[in-house]
């Protein structure tokens, strides 16, 4: 899978970077659908990543899984969605010490939500690492109504909360995760651009 | 920077080399409050040079009735410990500094370790009384050589998270064990010699720390050192820095009006440009990048000398 | 001093007036005829008398109104209020700067009686008659930052200070030029200022970064900054875009002199003692154009800063759709004449030509 350059923006747009290894330090790596080739291809610069590894993989219709858990981390698992991993998830970044790195691999989404708990947990925005791989949907907060709406790939774009039409902004929050929707006709009502599939 | 003239009313040994000073405004006005790990500047008539020397407030960041200071006499120094030993008495006026913070807590922390060393113990007298106040959760760990030199020991209680690590009785710092196994947001501050503080950051950079949950304070005086000329590029004058005073200093003496906050080289008010160097700028800073020490092109008159034949800079 | 409060609104029906002394004190933002980013700082505290630079935080006749408008602001969307966890002592240091600023600039309005951490406030102007303990946030209504802003006019960002730079850790924000406190709260001062164009390749804000970090508790800072407003809405927020916005539209040649404004910000800054973090009010004045060019030197001026600022800035203020016909207006009450330096009037300005 080829992976995505950004363009380059403004200073609170993410950007993302390959995965360098931190040695056999503890450490939780999370990765969803193709994000999972990024673990392999640490994995492959220096395995002793994965001796005090607990591997999370998010399957998201790949195929991956069988050859994460070859890859033999401490511990292995899978989960069927980011959700469904809250507790899971949750737990591990409880029972980090300073010494723990966090490995990110997916999608922008995946990357936003799992560093935004990371940090709520404490964990030092240094000791996150992250790749970007697949999709390049966007998390988006409405700024109006403050619903997060997932996996949004066209600008302008319908808040699936209030239905306000919003612009995509590249300005970006850690803490919620999430890019900036803004009323894209709020001085002209019914006057909205053409929509674009946004670019990366 | 601001100062006020305040009363020296109490001079208290708190070992054979330390000694307590307090000092009160003379009308009993309050103090500014202040946080804890802050500094203020005390000024010195010294036998014709006005020495500044930066000390941590040991005392309740949240009492403005006065300051305390610990000074610890450094007979090789330049002479501003001495003064304060020599010199100071109760009822002695002196021109002290609103307080500075350049070594706060940072408030997020969920866990604060605190490591100290010798002298270095001063800023963490403050923190500690605010970490009481917080309510919130601290280790300190003290090392000295001897406990008659511990001047800390007279503030610290006997507590479970207090720890002492006398070399004397053979009770050195593991600072591997220190450091490993802290929770999320744990929180590490160190001061004492710089080979205390290198130490700390090398057993945390094994340990995976990421730097920014570090924090440290050296407390650097400026070191003496051969004299030295210096020319002042905006004037075309050429001063002659004294061994025992430090280029700040000889720039004050000749009304050079220049910024300062540290004088440790820790907080950068102080940085000039360099515009000519022919010889080495000795670069005693925490402030100045490698690259910037390496370029040669700024210098921190607070701590740093020169050696060589010409050094010209821009005030 | 005693100053008569307003009775007018922010919204709606849109009540709000300037009286003469008002129009005369204003924070007029512009000290020459051009206009650029720059690292305009200088010492607060500083300024002709009776004018908004000279008190550590500025009572005048809207104050009792602004209070009102912000109530209803937090009514409808509490989230304009908040503060990160580790910020409630900055908050203390925050109620104790403004209560002990008012009791001592406005003796006859405000009084503050500490006795030990007992403390009692009294805010004349709205009623406000109040006993807490200071440090315990359960003996006041809201928590300490809350509490005290909602009786100081303008906007409130409390920063933390911490690995060399600045973060957008707490506010109350209420009358904001279009940015939203909950989207940027946790924000450092390079990421919060990441929308604005051009300065960053300026050095701006690495320049403003290292002077704001060494801010001490002795030298609080000021700096005016400014955009243009249709209407005297305080509650310009992202939030309401979408109920605001088409008023941006109804500027017409007829109604621009009573229906836009300048919206200047006069932001002040200042070391906090117990938690070391900056305090940073940004107080709004509002000014129509129509008041405004009965000043002839402001008259002249805004018309040639507006004329020739860059489009860029234009749009990012926000104003670009309107610029052509607020310029035409200013045009007619710009003679040509020299203009002093500095931004209030003296006596080198020249009365105005008639048109």
């Amino acid at each position: 899978m080829t992976q995505v350059t950004f363009s380059p923006s403004i200073k609170t747009r993410p950007v993302y970077a390959p995965l360098q290894s931190q040695g056999d330090a503890p450490a939780i790596l999370l990765c969803e659908g193709d994000g999972a080739l990024a673990i392999l291809d640490l994995a492959a610069r220096d395995a002793s990543v994965l001796g005090r590894a607990h591997l999370i993989h998010i399957p998201a219709g790949t195929a991956h899984g069988p050859r994460l858990r070859a890859l033999g981390a401490r511990m292995y698992h899978e989960a069927p969605s980011f959700e469904a991993l809250a507790a899971r998830y949750g737990k591990a970044l409880a029972d980090a010490t300073m010494s723990t790195r966090l490995y990110l691999a997916g999608t922008e989404g995946l990357i936003a939500k799992a560093t935004a708990a990371a940090l709520a947990a404490g964990l030092p925005h240094q000791a996150i690492q992250a790749e970007h791989r697949g999709s390049i949907a966007r998390r988006m907060q409405c700024v109006h109504c403050k619903g997060v709406t997932e996996e949004v790939t066209t600008d302008p774009f319908t808040c699936s909360h209030c239905g306000l039409t919003l612009f995509v902004r590249d300005h970006f929050s850690r803490r919620l995760g999430a890019f900036q929707g803004v009323c894209v006709d709020a001085e002209t009502p019914g006057d909205v651009p053409a929509t674009q599939e946004i670019r990366p | 920077m601001s100062a006020r003239l305040l009363r020296v009313t109490e001079v208290a040994p708190l070992t054979p080399l330390v000694t307590r000073f307090r000092f009160e405004d003379p009308d009993g006005a309050p103090l500014p409050l202040f946080s804890g790990g802050a500094h203020v500047v005390v000024e010195m008539p010294d036998e014709g040079v006005l020495r500044r020397n930066a000390y941590s407030l040991i005392s309740a960041p949240d009492d403005g009735s006065g300051y305390e200071i610990a000074v610890r006499r450094e007979d090789t120094g330049r002479g501003g410990s001495r003064y304060m030993h020599s010199q100071v008495t109760p009822g002695t006026l002196m021109t002290v500094t609103s307080p500075v913070n350049l070594f706060s807590l940072d408030l997020r922390a969920r866990k604060h370790v605190l490591i100290a060393g010798g002298i270095g113990i001063t800023p963490f007298l403050s923190q500690l009384r605010q970490l009481a106040r917080m309510q919130a959760p601290f280790e300190l760990h003290y090392a000295a050589r001897s406990r008659a030199e511990a001047a800390g020991l007279a503030f610290l209680p006997s507590a479970p998270n207090i720890h002492l690590h006398i070399s004397d009785e053979g009770n050195r710092m593991d600072l591997g064990a220190i450091l490993t196994g802290q929770p999320l947001g744990t929180h590490v501050y160190t001061c004492g010699p710089e080979g205390l503080i290198t130490s700390v950051e090398q057993a945390a950079a094994r340990l995976n720390w990421p730097k920014a949950a570090l924090h440290s304070e050296a407390f650097l005086s400026p070191p003496p050192g051969k004299p030295f000329d210096v020319t002042l590029a905006r004037s075309g004058r050429t001063l002659t820095v004294g061994p025992n005073q430090s280029l700040l200093e000889a720039l004050e003496a000749a009304e050079i009006d220049i910024p300062w906050s540290c004088r440790g080289g820790a907080c950068g008010q102080c940085e000039t440009a360099v515009t000519a160097c022919h010889g080495r700028i000795d670069h005693n800073d925490h402030w100045l990048s490698d690259d910037d020490r390496a370029a040669q092109q700024k210098i921190m008159p607070c701590v740093s000398r020169f050696q060589g034949q010409h050094l010209a800079i821009d005030r | 001093m005693t100053i008569r409060f307003n009775d007018e609104t922010f919204r709606d029906d849109y009540t709000f007036f300037n009286s003469p002394e008002a129009i005369a004190r204003f924070p007029f933002p512009f000290d020459r005829d051009d206009y650029m980013y720059s690292v305009n700082m200088e010492p607060h505290k500083t300024g002709p008398e009776g004018t908004p630079f000279n008190v550590r935080f500025d009572v005048d006749e809207h104050y009792v109104s602004e209070m009102r408008d912000r109530e209803i602001t937090l009514t409808e969307d509490p989230l304009r209020c908040q503060s990160l966890p580790h910020m409630e002592l900055a908050g203390w240091d925050l109620l104790e700067l403004i209560m002990r600023s008012k009791a001592e600039d406005y003796p006859e309005l405000f009084e503050l009686h500490c006795d030990g951490d007992r403390w009692h406030w009294i805010n004349r102007p709205l009623g406000i008659d109040q006993r807490f303990t200071f440090g315990d946030a359960t003996t006041l209504p809201y928590g300490p930052m809350e509490y005290i802003t909602r009786q100081a006019q303008g906007d409130f960002a409390v920063l933390d200070q911490r690995e060399d730079n600045l973060w957008m850790d707490a506010g109350m924000v209420t009358s904001q030029a279009d940015w939203s406190l909950d989207f940027d709260i946790g924000m450092n001062f390079f990421e919060w200022h990441a929308p604005v164009p051009k300065a960053h390749e300026m050095g701006i804000f690495q320049r403003a970064l290292k002077f704001l970090m060494q801010i001490n508790q002795d030298n609080p800072a000021r700096r005016l900054n400014w955009t243009m407003t249709v209407n005297p809405r305080l509650d310009t927020s992202p939030e309401n875009y979408h109920k605001w916005g088409p008023e941006k539209r109804t500027i017409t040649s007829e109604n621009v002199g009573q229906k836009q404004y300048l919206r200047v910000e006069l932001q002040t800054f200042w070391r906090l003692p117990r938690s070391n973090a900056l305090a940073f009010p940004i107080r709004c004045y509002l000014i129509n154009l129509e008041d405004l060019v009965s000043v002839p030197k402001w008259g002249r001026r805004l018309h040639r800063v507006l004329r020739d600022l860059p489009d860029e800035l234009a749009d990012y203020k926000g104003f670009a759709v309107n610029r052509p016909v607020i310029v035409d207006y200013l045009s007619q009450h710009d003679d040509g004449a020299a203009t002093s330096a500095g931004i209030y009037p003296t006596a080198d300005d020249a009365p105005r030509t008639p048109a």
